[in-house]
């Protein structure tokens, strides 16, 4: 008999659309605004008797908790709402202190037994949710000349053990190394030494007449396993900067051969992230230099609390930043901020074998960063191109007697403000970047704005719902109903799968969902118009139903195969949101042919096939 | 109903072709008036309780060590967006709004700050436009293969006259173009794309029921029979893109105004460009039903 599934088509049907309602469903249960524990040290952890603490913190200061629970992550406190949320981190942070990390985040609601299938509602991607994104580049030039400036020390020494005598040795910006000598037979004979002790740089001879030059460079695999190891590094820094953040859900990732994504949902003080991202302080020890030290092994360093004082360092460092394990910021005696820092072993008896030889003289804590200033420079064909040029800062903030011999912990003093001390043990904790980065993009959109994004494109898809399914019904009127209930089923089946998927939610997405309604009704219209050609042409309606599904469905699917190629491009190419659209436009392509074209006909099938003749309402 | 489709072809040839002209022109002398996303720099956006005076603003600003700096309303007139072309600064945003907050007398919030450094702009626009070009190639490679070259050549004509129109009235009415636009052409790419497969089926359909029937009357009556879904679909989208530009907010109004004009041009393209092309290649039975096999002749004794 024409149109008639067989019962298995059916119940196939049906455990589709059941588990795309079971897995969309989730999206309906909002989020709750939220604060999530958790700690950095192993030797803390989140129990019942922090959130007893942080419990009674909340009733003192008045701010209702809807809910209180350990999880394996750490702690969650809901609030019922986010004005609430925002006014508790303070105070939670105050009541647990250091040595716990609050951050702001939403929890779903989804009940349990939705959650234990594996059901959750989609992501929200950062223009619904509020958030920071980053785009960060890391300074590969600087990374080549940073590892130079390391080579060069270690060839100096090269040379003087093989008492080579050169005059100077200087790095250039564009990572090239010139070393120069006044005679011929030196430089043929640093040469054979480098050649021998380097190998993994290329070295290039030339002179002017009376002056001799060596100029090292990398190789190209030299050159590229640096590059890759200074954003391999600084990944490695970044994400753990960005946990010391206490940031839930945050995104650290690599984007292209030197470019760093960094994306935080609901951080609200964005200055703070910045300052805490892009830093690129290190500590550096050294003791004072002698009276008769050699000019040529001291540096003259200011004091960065602006006094204008200097003092006189030696240039071997003791150790640096590298080689602290932890580091914790508190007050000294006389409610000054302080750092306790712990170095790791190598560290630590590397202190020790210096300062037990050198007690009574002075050691220095220099402050290092690292920046960039950029300038604009209009080049000959009158283009204007951002200029970078990189350089370091340091500045003692402590010059201090050694009492004794240190060991692998102490403290150091001397900070201008608790900030200042609490973000340069993160700093240390976190470990330095191996190449300074700067920002090429950022986009910060305020919770209001989410907000607003999200009822905005609820209130159109709604809209947008509702004015295509009166259309349809007007003009087709049964058939019509067939297809809303389709087009409904497709929009629970698309964010069943957008659920599944766990895709990110945004503007355009939704956009691209709303779209999908105007576009997905296409293949209904295509089978109906058909079925009223065949009508006309004089079939009866059984064949008139059956030829009309199968002519249209070669131009359906080549139809949709065609968008579907173009989605795909545009997933490619576009960035963040604009990919968002590209997401649930494919899948919406995809939901939309298996509704319109399966769903709709089992709909038909069941009210009119198998029966004679009967008129069609279409 | 049989509307006579083909017999306008020449005015209408005409007509798409003076469109295609004075939007490559608008396109060579004016340019696209590209966003922040194309050309980098700042903006920031914010809402304040009580509307403004953008000229207060302005003065506010211009006290500010600003450069070029642009204030504009943003949908509404209490939401209000400052682009300048300062360099970079992780505080700049915050140094805007305090500003603006004139020692905290006024009541103004954030609602986004971006920046976009200048080389990301312009990677952007590169990819943007090879995005584009690569859209065009693949459908003309599915288009050849699934039906006919001469089908691909029409289609990808049709794409491009549509791409280069929606383009040249951004170009010409001043509206921004940013990477949501962007986005908004190539899914133009793919409705029209849609619309023009779905004549085209027909027309191949028919070159091999109607064996009688000479091209361009069968290519008029192919449109005829598809009009009626052509119309229906433009029309369930064209009210859904409706309400995204009056209800989808203002970040997403040129996205939407972009789809519109597309799913214009896309439906009045399918209907006449398209099939005009065809005939223009001179379309045949035999381009698209093979020839009858030889061998077969062969066997008979």
């Amino acid at each position: 008999m024409l149109n008639k599934y067989p019962l298995w088509k059916y119940l196939l049907i049906l455990l589709v659309i059941a588990l795309g309602v079971i897995y969309a469903l989730p999206n309906l249960y909002p989020d709750d605004p939220a604060l999530q524990l958790s700690t950095q040290k192993s030797t803390t952890v989140v129990d019942q008797r922090t959130l007893a603490t942080a419990e009674k913190a909340l009733q003192d200061a008045g701010i209702e908790l809807k809910e209180a629970e350990v999880t394996s992550a750490g702690g969650t406190l809901r609030f019922n709402s986010g004005e609430d949320q925002l006014a508790a981190k303070p105070v939670i942070s105050a009541a647990l202190g250091e040595s716990y990390v609050v951050a702001l985040n939403l929890v779903p609601t989804t009940p349990d037994w939705l959650s234990s299938i594996g059901a959750g509602p989609a992501k929200l991607g950062l223009d619904l949710r509020g958030g920071v994104h980053f785009l960060l580049e890391v300074d590969t030039p600087a990374a080549l000349k940073q590892r130079l400036d390391v080579a060069a020390s270690e060839m100096k020494n090269a040379m003087r053990t093989e008492r080579i005598r050169y005059r100077s040795v200087e790095v250039s910006n564009n990572a090239v190394m010139s070393i120069r000598f006044l005679r011929e037979a030196d430089q043929q004979a640093a040469l054979d030494v480098l050649e021998d002790q380097f190998p993994e740089y290329v070295y290039n001879t030339t002179d002017s007449g009376n002056e001799f030059f060596v100029d090292v460079s990398f190789t190209e695999a030299a050159s590229a396993e640096v590059e890759a190891y200074a954003l391999q590094q600084n990944l490695t820094t970044l994400r753990n900067r960005v946990n010391e953040l206490g940031v839930a859900e945050p995104l650290v990732q690599r984007q292209g051969s030197n470019r760093i994504v960094v994306e935080l949902p609901g951080v609200q003080d964005t200055a703070a992230a910045k300052r805490i991202i892009g830093a690129t302080a290190n500590l550096e020890f050294r003791l004072e230099a002698g009276l008769d030290a050699n000019a040529g092994d001291v540096d003259t360093l200011t004091f960065r609390d602006g006094s204008g004082r200097t003092a006189r360092l030696e240039r071997d460092i003791i150790i640096t930043g590298d080689s602290v394990s932890d580091a914790s910021s508190s007050f000294d005696e006389n409610g000054r901020p302080q750092v306790n820092i712990s170095l790791d072993g190598k560290g630590g008896s590397q202190m020790a074998r210096v300062t037990r030889t050198a007690v009574g003289r002075n050691m220095a804590v220099v402050f290092i960063e690292h920046k960039s200033r950029s300038r604009f420079v209009e080049g000959e064909d009158g283009k204007v191109t951002e200029v970078r040029r990189s350089y370091s800062e340091r500045g003692i903030i402590s010059l201090a007697t050694i009492q004794t011999t240190l060991g692998n912990s102490f403290r150091i003093t001397g900070l201008d403000s608790p900030r200042e001390s609490s973000e340069l043990a993160l700093l240390l904790r976190a470990g330095a970047l191996a190449a300074p980065i700067y920002f090429v993009e950022e986009r910060t959109i305020g919770p209001s704005l989410g907000a607003e994004n999200i009822r905005l494109g609820v209130l159109s898809a709604q809209i947008g719902l509702l004015v295509v399914m009166a259309f349809m019904l007007v003009y087709y009127k049964v058939f019509g109903l067939f297809a809303n209930i389709s087009l409904g089923l497709n929009i629970v089946l698309l964010m069943a799968c957008m659920s599944l998927m766990s895709a990110t939610l945004t503007l355009p997405g939704i956009a691209g969902i709303v779209l999908t309604m105007g576009m997905a009704v296409d293949a209904n219209v295509l089978i109906f118009s058909r079925i009223r050609e065949e009508l006309k042409a004089g079939l009866p309606s059984q064949q008139a139903i059956h030829s009309g599904f199968n002519r249209a469905f070669t131009t359906i699917l080549d139809a949709n195969i065609t968008t579907l190629l173009v989605a795909v491009i545009l997933f490619a190419v576009g960035t963040g949101p604009v990919k968002g659209f590209a997401v649930t436009l494919s899948l919406g392509i995809l939901t939309s042919m298996f509704t319109a074209i399966v769903v709709t006909r089992a709909q038909i099938n069941l009210v009119y096939g198998g029966r004679k003749n009967k008129r069609l309402f279409i | 109903m049989n509307i006579k489709f083909m017999a306008m072809r020449k005015i209408v040839a005409m007509f798409s072709m003076a469109l295609v002209l004075i939007s490559l022109g608008s396109l060579a002398v004016k340019g696209l008036k590209f966003g922040l996303d194309f050309t980098g720099g700042s903006l920031i956006e914010v809402q304040y309780s009580v509307a403004p005076q953008l000229d207060d603003v302005r003065t506010l600003l211009a006290d500010g060590d600003y450069s070029d700096v642009t204030v504009q309303n943003f949908g509404s007139s209490t939401d209000v967006v400052v682009r300048m072309g300062n360099a970079y600064t992780p505080t700049l945003g915050d140094e805007v709004l305090s500003t603006l907050r004139n020692n905290g007398d006024v009541d103004v919030e954030l609602m986004r700050s971006e920046y976009v450094g200048g080389q990301v702009g312009e990677e952007l626009r590169e990819q943007g436009g090879l995005g584009m070009l690569l859209a065009l190639v693949i459908v003309m490679v599915y288009v050849a293969v699934r039906f006919q070259f001469k089908f691909s050549v029409a289609s990808v004509v049709a794409l491009a006259h549509d791409v280069i129109i929606t383009l040249g009235i951004f170009s010409l009415f001043d509206f921004e173009f940013d990477l949501t636009v962007l986005a908004a052409i190539l899914a133009v790419i793919g409705y029209s794309l849609n619309d023009t497969i779905v004549v085209c089926d027909r027309i191949r359909e028919n070159f091999r029921i109607m064996r009688d029937t000479p091209p361009t009357e069968l290519i008029n009556d192919s449109i005829n029979q598809t009009l009626d879904r052509t119309i229906i679909t433009s029309m369930t989208t064209l009210f859904v893109l409706l309400v995204l530009f009056f209800y989808g907010g203002e970040s997403i109004h040129n996205f939407s105004l972009a789809l519109l004009i597309g799913v214009l041009i896309g439906t009045y393209s399918s209907i006449f460009v398209a099939a005009n092309l065809l005939l223009a290649q001179n379309i045949t039975r035999e381009d698209l039903v093979p020839a009858p096999k030889e061998e077969l002749e062969d066997d008979m004794p």
